[in-house]
């Protein structure tokens, strides 16, 4: 620290200030992205989907888009959810 | 069983050669038996940085390939008992680095009963870098006090996170730790730099260390020295808390305040 800036006290741009709100911003975007991308289905999802549908049909007539086969994140768990509708003359 | 730790940073420059170097010697001069692997093929710096350059004879990639055995390719240091270097190779055979022949290395290391396996990433997010994090049971990641080095820190956890051998496993995680590099805590007062609490408080994770700005790490590194071994600076203490710390001991951090200047300097200075 100079004279002048010893007695005029320290500078007013506090630039460490800026840098870490600015990385404060951008981390939480960057990381936002990662947990969707990680959220995003397993890549074993359509084969697993396929399989089923061929065994439900050894049953019973279902078409394709009567098998739902999803994954749900959740905190503490991942839910495979499985919905087949049948129908009526089935 | 051995412990696999990587040293990474996303971001080139940071100091990851000069901290596996440090932190090796310092396992090493502690008793453990300690191999220090460079990752960075074709762009090898770890032998220079260890004063080894003239004695490499076999690298990683012989190793790999089956060229050498690994009594001939490590490199036995001659200050510290119980360190050993493997280079890495200076011709750019990417595909050698396969995550087999990796995994073959490592094991041959643990054959050989080395307490610690450090591994010296290279810079960026590619092959070379996913291959040296991807058996670690511990990262250090190596920041500065700037802007580009922290999100790319940030970005590497996220890889560490998730394409590591224990994220594909679903094992526990690689326990991750911050080792702040080139601190100058006189920027700091003057709030010209991020300081390590905004750095911790960034990134999240536990901090192993702060390497304070110093001109001996140039110095070390012109005579192929490791930082550690210069006890009687402020940088080599510092690496030498850090490996401490590693080692489970509790040390408070230092050289984390600005040297006090004296009045004529506060006038003149």
């Amino acid at each position: 620290m100079g004279l002048i800036e010893f007695f005029l006290g320290k500078r007013e741009d506090q630039t460490a200030n800026i840098a870490k709100e600015r990385l404060s911003v951008v981390i939480a975007h960057e990381r936002s992205a990662r947990t969707q991308k990680r959220g995003s289905d397993p890549e074993y999802l359509p084969k697993l989907k396929q399989e089923l549908l061929d065994v439900i049909r050894k049953y019973a007539p279902v078409q394709e888009e009567d098998v739902d086969v999803r994954v749900e994140k959740s905190e503490n768990c991942d839910i495979l959810e499985l919905n087949i509708n049948l129908s009526d003359h089935a | 069983m051995s412990k696999i730790i990587v040293v990474t940073s996303g971001k080139g420059g940071v100091g990851k050669t000069t901290t596996s170097a440090s932190i090796a010697a310092g396992l090493a001069r502690a008793g453990k038996k300690t191999a220090v692997i460079d990752f960075d093929v074709g762009l090898r710096n770890l032998d220079l940085i260890m004063g080894c350059e003239r004695r490499v004879v076999y690298d990683l990639v012989n190793l790999i390939k089956g060229e050498s055995n690994l009594k001939q390719t490590l490199i036995r240091d001659k200050r510290v008992d119980n360190l050993y270097i493997l280079p890495a190779s200076q011709t750019r055979d990417k595909d050698a680095l396969s995550k087999e022949g990796v995994e073959k290395v490592l094991k041959d290391l643990m054959r050989d009963r080395f307490d610690y396996i450090i591994c010296d990433s290279p810079a960026g997010i590619e092959h070379g870098a996913r291959m040296a994090l991807y058996f670690a049971d511990e990262a250090i990641v190596v920041t500065n006090p700037e802007v580009s080095s922290v999100r790319d820190s940030d970005r590497i956890l996220g890889i560490l996170q998730s394409k590591s051998r224990r994220a594909e496993l679903g094992q526990p995680p690689v326990q991750e730790r911050l080792l702040v590099t080139r601190y100058d805590p006189s920027r700091v007062d003057t709030g010209q730099m991020l300081s390590v609490n905004d750095i911790v408080d960034l990134l999240a994770i536990p901090l192993l260390g702060v390497i304070p700005e110093s001109k001996i790490v140039l110095e070390s590194s012109n005579q192929g020295r490791p930082v550690v071994l210069e006890s009687d600076t402020n940088a080599g203490q510092a690496y030498d808390d850090a490996v401490a710390r590693l080692l489970g001991e509790k040390r408070p951090m230092r050289f984390l305040e600005a040297q006090k200047k004296g009045l004529f300097r506060r006038f003149f200075g």
